[in-house]
């Protein structure tokens, strides 16, 4: 199986005056296609930096990343720009849709920057919405919708240019646990249907047994890389991976 | 770029007031720019009107040197006769038309009206040299002046204040207790540059003035046209030459004439009326370019109010140069739209201001296209710094942004 991702001993150095911060310290990390990988470890443990780098937000101080066999980690901001229009899906802690913006344009967004819209997409978009089950609220703005719909919403929007990877950055840290359950079936859902590659950051070990992997940082580094079979997993919890 | 369209006028649709109100700078500014433009144009055109009613190939030869008229006192008024104009005429190439010209004040009387104006004795060919068409009647003729015949034509305001509403042509009027036959009325020609009413005047042949009511040999000065505008120079040389040697005036002795030519007096009108309007015109253009930072101001806030907008729209693959136009392509929107309202306003405003204040107006199309165009330069000139600001944002801090 092909590597959807590839970092090779990737650094990343915050350089603030005279003080230097190591967010990333010699970081290597293969992900398949398929995979559902959960990140954890302590707040400053640069997580959501290595995700930043994952999501080509920002690039490498030292080390390569190569997205399906490109090296992208020295690409230039438009080229960045580019990848993340065409590859990548992200999802954040806070939603962040655009506010007084309707649902259906919210998860158009990434064809815009992409090509024109034409009547496939449309109709994938109208797919997306029935898949995530937010047909009826097509119209709405995200101040109308709850926490887990704005969540679903996003999803949408991450998943509307079929991209290779969805990253997701503690999705249901603004969420109860009830909440926080449905949108993890729904990116369990994503993942065995459809295949997508899912990386997500989480605090909850109870968020990362939805994943078939868990990789825990430290200090900017991969203290533990362990497929998720922990004993004691409740059933209804287990990975739900579809990569052995 | 369609979708920038529509995502900037989203925006702009979205702060209803603050669009508003960011228009309204450039309505006023381009409203103040087609406003003084138009009135500074009109006054140009007014002048202009003026200068032409003068007549501008016109030389006027009065008998007084301009270095010593104290010195000389009177006796230089009595240099210049009718035959110095029929001299001109015959002699100098670059002369078209000549008209000997006496002038006084005095009282015109019909029926019980009487009215005081300015009488001026003349040749027939002053009405050419002035270029001023008669209403009704016939103008003064060579026969007239060699006769000395007892005729006159009026000027509208005498008309007025003798005759009101009845037609003067074949009537009589009194000068000086000596009955005139009315030939002709004039035209209306309105004031003079220098603001004279034109219309009050009484023309009649200048052997008549000379004779009946003067008792005087000479004449008080010559009208003269040059062939051409160009012409005048060599018109000025060719008269004064023949002038002094009809008055036999030593190589080391002064003109006892001046010549004086309308087209410098019309310049230095015409210079005065274009600098009126260059200083108009730049009092709007100030105007303009505080509703060009008004611009400014807003999409600054707007930037930053949008931060997290910005991150976002760079995370699902928005590059630089998408934020740049949809930024400024927003700024662009809200100044043409400002520049169009500035337009129509301007244009209402210059015609309320004409109509109400007497004042001309004139509004010529170039000037509403270079607003137009020029309000949509402010949009992207004073858009352009904020969009950049917006468009280099680093996204994972935009994303961030409370
Ligand atoms: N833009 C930045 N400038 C300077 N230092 C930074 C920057 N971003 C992150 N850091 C530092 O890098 C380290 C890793 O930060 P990171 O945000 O990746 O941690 P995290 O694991 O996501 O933490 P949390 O669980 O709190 O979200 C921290 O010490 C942080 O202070
Ligand atoms: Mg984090």
């Amino acid at each position: 199986m092909q590597d959807i991702v590839l970092l090779k001993d990737v650094y990343k150095v915050y350089t603030m005056g005279d003080i230097k911060v190591t967010a990333l310290d010699g970081v290597s990390l293969a992900i398949k296609k398929g995979e559902f990988m959960a990140i954890m470890g302590a707040s400053g443990s640069g997580k959501s930096t290595l995700m930043n780098i994952l999501g080509c937000l920002d690039s490498p101080t030292q080390g390569k990343y190569y997205l399906e066999g490109i090296e992208v980690s020295r690409f230039s901001k438009n080229e960045l720009a580019e990848i993340r229009n065409k590859k990548l899906g992200f999802v954040f802690q806070n939603f962040n849709l655009l506010s007084r913006t309707t649902v259906v344009e919210n998860i158009e967004l990434p064809l815009i920057y992409g090509k024109k819209i034409s009547k496939n997409d449309t109709d994938e978009i109208y797919r997306i919405i029935r898949i995530l089950g937010l047909e009826g609220f097509e119209k709405h703005y995200p101040n109308q919708l709850s926490g887990g719909q704005q969540q679903r919403v996003a999803i949408a929007r991450a998943i509307a240019n079929n991209p290779t990877l969805l990253l997701a950055d503690e999705p249901t840290g603004n969420l109860d646990s009830a909440t926080s359950t449905d949108v993890m079936n729904v990116l369990c859902d994503l993942n065995r249907t459809m295949g997508i590659t899912i990386v997500l950051v989480t605090h909850e070990t109870d968020i990362a047994r939805y994943a078939g992997r868990v990789v825990v940082l430290k200090d900017g580094r991969v203290l533990s890389d362990t497929p998720s079979h922990s004993p004691g997993t409740p059933a209804v919890h287990a990975s739900c991976e579809t990569v052995p | 770029m369609t979708a920038l369209f529509k995502i900037a006028l989203r925006a702009i649709m979205r702060n209803k007031l603050r669009s508003s109100l960011t228009i309204l700078g450039i309505v006023i500014g381009v409203g103040a720019v087609i406003v003084m433009v138009s009135i500074g144009q009109g006054a140009k055109v007014f002048v202009e009107k003026q200068l032409e009613s003068l007549g501008i190939n016109v030389l006027i030869i009065i008998p007084i040197s301009t270095t010593h008229a104290a010195a000389r006192g009177t006796t230089g008024t009595i240099t210049l006769t009718a035959e110095d104009a029929y001299a001109i005429a015959r002699e100098c190439g670059a002369v078209g038309y000549v008209s000997p010209g006496m002038r006084t004040t005095t009282q015109v009387v019909y029926g019980n009206m009487n009215w005081t104006t300015g009488v001026s004795g003349v040749g027939p060919d002053y009405q050419i040299i002035r270029n001023w068409p008669l209403k009704s009647g016939r103008f003064i003729t060579q026969r007239d002046v060699n006769t000395m015949a007892k005729v006159c034509v009026l000027g509208q305001t005498v008309v007025t204040n003798l005759f009101g509403m009845l037609d003067p042509v074949d009537r009589w009027v009194r000068v000086n207790n000596i009955p005139f036959r009315v030939i002709g009325v004039l035209s209306a020609k309105g004031q003079s540059p220098t603001g004279q009413d034109q219309d009050d005047t009484v023309l009649m042949p200048y052997t008549t003035i000379q004779r009946k009511i003067m008792g005087v040999t000479y004449i008080n000065y010559i009208l003269a046209s040059t062939i051409t505008t160009e012409a005048r120079f060599e018109a000025i040389d060719q008269i004064t030459a023949l002038l002094r040697q009809r008055h036999r005036l030593r190589p080391n002795e002064e003109n006892d004439f001046t010549v004086i030519s309308q087209v410098e007096f019309a310049s230095t009108v015409m210079e005065t009326s274009q600098t009126m309007t260059i200083l108009l015109g730049s009092i709007a253009l100030v105007s303009l370019f505080v509703g060009g930072i008004g611009i400014m101001n807003i999409m600054l806030v707007s930037t930053t109010e949008r931060t997290r907008e910005i991150g976002i729209r760079m995370a699902v693959g928005a590059k630089e140069k998408d934020i740049l136009f949809q930024f400024l392509i927003e700024s662009t929107v809200l100044s043409s739209i400002g520049g169009l309202i500035g337009i129509i306003f301007g244009i209402l405003v210059s015609k309320l201001v004409s109509y109400y204040g007497g004042w001309p107006s004139l509004l010529s199309s170039p000037s509403i296209v270079v607003a137009f165009l020029f309000s949509n330069m402010v949009g992207i000139f004073f858009g352009y710094y904020p969009a950049r600001k917006a468009s280099r944002l680093n996204p994972i801090e935009a994303l961030r942004y409370e």
